[in-house]
This record gives C-alpha cells, structure tokens and sequence, in this order.
C-alpha cells in the first residue's frame, strides 16, 4: 500500500515535471480554454440574452472541453515513448499507476481551472470573491469525478484509431451527471441562493466521485494488462 | 477449422428462424393492437404506438443490463464467448434505442406538441443509445482481440455504473414524461386489455433479440473462425 501510493506520486511528480520542461500540453489547453470563453460570448444574439444569463453553463463548458484537451494527452506521452511497456515493468501495483495519471491530471486540469476562472470574471463580469469557497468546492467534486473516469479512458483511447475522436466520443456522456450539477449549482450562487438549495446536488457530485474513482482503480489492471 | 465455421453457420440460421418467427409474430401485435385493444379515451390512435415503443424501451434497457453483466463476466472468467455475446447484444441493443427513438417522437408531436423535450427519460434513453454506440466505435477502433474485448468490457461496466447518474442528475433537473403506468409501487393503471397488449408485444420483442443475438452470435463465430484461417496460413 505505502510502495503503492509512493510509486503514484513519483508517477505523477515525474508527469507534472515533464509538462513543466515542454509546457505545449499545459499551454495549449490553457489557450484553448481561453478561445472557448470568447466564443460563448459571440454566440449569442447580444440585444436578446445578456452575457449573465450564459455565464454559468460558458464557465462549465469551458472546464469540461478544456479538461477533454488536457486528457487527450495524459496517455499519449506514454504511448509515444514505448513508457507504458516499461511502466507495467515497475515494481509497483496496477492501482499505482491509474493514481499517479489520476493526480497529475488533476494538477493539469486544475491548472487549467484556475487560469480559466479569472479570465471568465473579466469576461463575464460575474465577480466570484463572495462565493469563492462554495465554488472551489463544487469545481473541485465535478473535476474528480470527470477526470477519473477521463483518466482512465484515455489510457484505451491512445491505444485505438482515432484516439482523438474517441476520447470525447466515450467521455462526454460521463460528463453530463458531474456538469449538469456543476451547472446548476453554479447558477444558484450567482444568484445568491441559499446554501440549503444546493446540498442536494453536491451530495450527487461527491456520490459520482466516490463511486467512479473507486470502480476505475479497481478495474484500470484490466485495461494495463496484456 | 471447418467445424467452427459449420457451427457458426448452424447457429445463424437457428438465430435467423427465430427472427422470422419474431417478425410474423410482431404482425399480429400490430392486427392485437389496431384491432382487438380499446381505443384511449384522450389521446386516440396516436395512442397505438405505445404498444411499439414502450416494449422496445424496456427491451433495450433489459439488452443494456445484460451488456453490463457479461462485460463483468467477460472481465471475471475472461471467456471469448462473453465478449462476442456482448458485442451482439449491444448491436441488437442499438436497433432497439433506435426504434424507441424514433417512435417517440412521432407520438410526442400530436401529444406533447413537440418532436422532442428535454424530458428525463428522453434524456436517458438518448444517452443509453450514445453509450450503446461509444461502445460499438470503440469495439471498431481497437485492432487486438484480446484489447478490444477487455477495454468494451471496461466501457460496458463504466456505462452501466453511469445510468443511475443520468438518470437522476435529468430527473431532478425537469421531467413532463408521463409517469409509469405498469412499472410502479403500486398496482398497474393500465386496463387489462391493454396491459395484455403491452406485455404480448414485449414478449414478440423479446423473440426478435433472441433471434437477433443469436444470428449475429453465429455470424461472430464464423468471423473468428475465418480470421484463424488466415493466421493459419500466413504461418504456414
């Protein structure tokens, strides 16, 4: 267990170092995310829906396509460099590996997040310092819950034709439950809801967390085996 | 080599006869429904359809669950006939969301007002047909058996997990769907005569998956039959 959650973190730490030297992954994700605020704000005929209206679903859907950048290269660096072969050769468990690719794609999304998040304030004009804390909260359950089902998605879509278009293709119907709620629950803090409407749905995104991380550790040896 | 491939082509057929049965059957659904069920009060012939498109609703759910469940057992016992049992169901499963899909609609237009609402189960079913066929592009996209059978599996048990999710992440965002009439806690709401209707025509839909499944099973097995052949030969 201890060698496990050692392995995962060399694991992660040796990815996040890697990103850092090259940064292309990291910097076009976070130009990507940028890109997609401008349009929302294009798409929309500006006399008829104030650029409020579309601030909660422009941010998620930010996150969601920008998180979709990011784990489209979680597993292709792997792929690349025959790493994945040695990397089932490490004196570590299976589990190991899926949580060390889980954290370090969490440190990129969030990365991507955090960027993403002040640059939707100056767009949107929608300040968020008063309701920072309920936000990072939901941002961070919805975040999980996508990334590890994308993690570990992404480790069959770079083996197939097509890894590109079948990462989405598989990804996005996970990510309805987590955005819907992000969605939701965003809405109702911009308009200053009290913090008793949104228990429900942060209950269903920590549910969504608990019940995919735990299944895609468990069954991510199958997808590593040979 | 020829056995195999003899046992695949016996099966089709057998899979082939009970679709035909399958198809004669569904005619007399249609002669039960048009002209021996009542005519609903409220919504009149539009009403009809039901008798298509709830049988075709709960048989893909029920293809899906079974997609599920042997993904698991593929994973599990790791036997090839699982994930080739699998695969058909999912095929079959498809036309099913299919026909559920566009017999919805056509009820819903006169009905509801609208081709289509953002309904909760609307919602579900629709994501059931885009799981069903992530799954299916992904079985096409991996060129390894043994891959492609392990990571469908994976794809398969992550979907099922997911169900309940949609479902309710739909339900509590809106539902206008009508509420279950046979389904429920409580005793069915349908009249008899309809209720005999409604579960004939899930039964002849039943004998269309069996045929179905079991015709693709054999084609299937023809298939690997075939791809051993030629590995066969280019050892040789």
């Amino acid at each position: 267990m201890a060698s496990g959650l050692r392995g995962a973190l060399a694991l992660a730490a040796r990815d996040i170092r890697a990103e850092l030297r090259s940064r292309t992954a990291l910097t076009s994700a976070l130009v990507f995310a940028a890109l997609v605020l401008v349009v929302f704000n294009f798409a929309r005929d500006p006399t008829r829906l104030g650029v409020a209206d579309l601030a909660p679903s422009a941010l998620w859907i930010t996150f969601a396509f920008g998180a979709m950048t990011t784990l489209n290269r979680a597993f292709a660096i792997e792929k690349e460099h025959g790493a994945l072969d040695l990397l089932r050769l490490a004196p570590m468990p299976r589990e190991a590996i899926y949580t060390g690719k889980l954290l370090a794609n969490l440190a990129f999304v969030g990365v991507v997040e955090a960027v993403a998040l002040p640059l939707f304030v100056l767009f949107f004009n929608r300040p968020v310092w008063h309701i920072l804390g309920p936000l990072l909260l939901v941002t961070a359950l919805a975040t999980i819950g996508f990334v590890a089902v994308g993690t570990l998605l992404s480790a069959m879509a770079v083996r197939t034709r097509f890894a590109e278009l079948m990462l989405p293709l598989l990804l996005l119907p996970f990510m309805l439950p987590p955005v819907i709620g992000a969605v939701q629950v965003t809405a109702r803090l911009f308009a200053d809801r009290p913090l008793s409407e949104l228990w429900g749905w942060l209950r269903l995104l920590a549910v969504y967390d608990v019940v995919f991380v735990t299944i895609s550790v468990l069954i991510f040896p199958a997808v590593a085996d040979e | 080599m020829n056995a195999d491939r003899a046992r695949g082509l016996a099966i089709a057929h057998r899979g082939q006869a009970i679709a035909a049965l399958g198809l004669v059957l569904l005619a007399g659904v249609y002669v039960l429904a048009q002209g021996f069920t009542p005519m609903e009060v409220s919504q009149g012939l539009a009403q009809k359809i039901f008798y298509l498109h709830v049988p075709a609703a709960w048989t893909s759910l029920l293809v899906f669950s079974i997609v599920g469940i042997t993904s698991a057992l593929y994973l599990w016992l790791r036997d090839e006939r699982l994930d080739l049992f699998a695969a058909s169901s999912a095929e079959v499963g498809v036309v099913f969301s299919i026909i559920m899909l566009t017999t919805g609609p056509l009820w819903a237009k006169p009905i509801w007002g609208a081709w289509w609402q953002w309904d909760a189960r609307l919602t579900l079913t629709l994501f059931l047909f885009f799981l069903f066929v992530g799954y299916l592009s992904l079985r096409a996209a991996v060129p390894d058996a043994g891959e492609r059978a392990r990571y469908s599996a994976v794809v398969a048990i992550l979907g099922f997990l997911l169900v309940p999710f949609v479902h309710l992440s739909v339900y509590l965002f809106r539902t206008i769907h009508p509420m279950p009439v046979v389904l429920k806690p409580s005793a069915p709401s349908l009249p008899g005569s309809m209720l005999r209707t409604l579960l004939i025509a899930f039964a002849v839909d039943l004998v269309l998956y069996v045929g179905f499944v079991t015709a693709r099973y054999g084609l299937g097995l023809i298939a690997h039959a075939r791809a051993a052949a030629q590995e066969d030969r280019a050892d040789a």
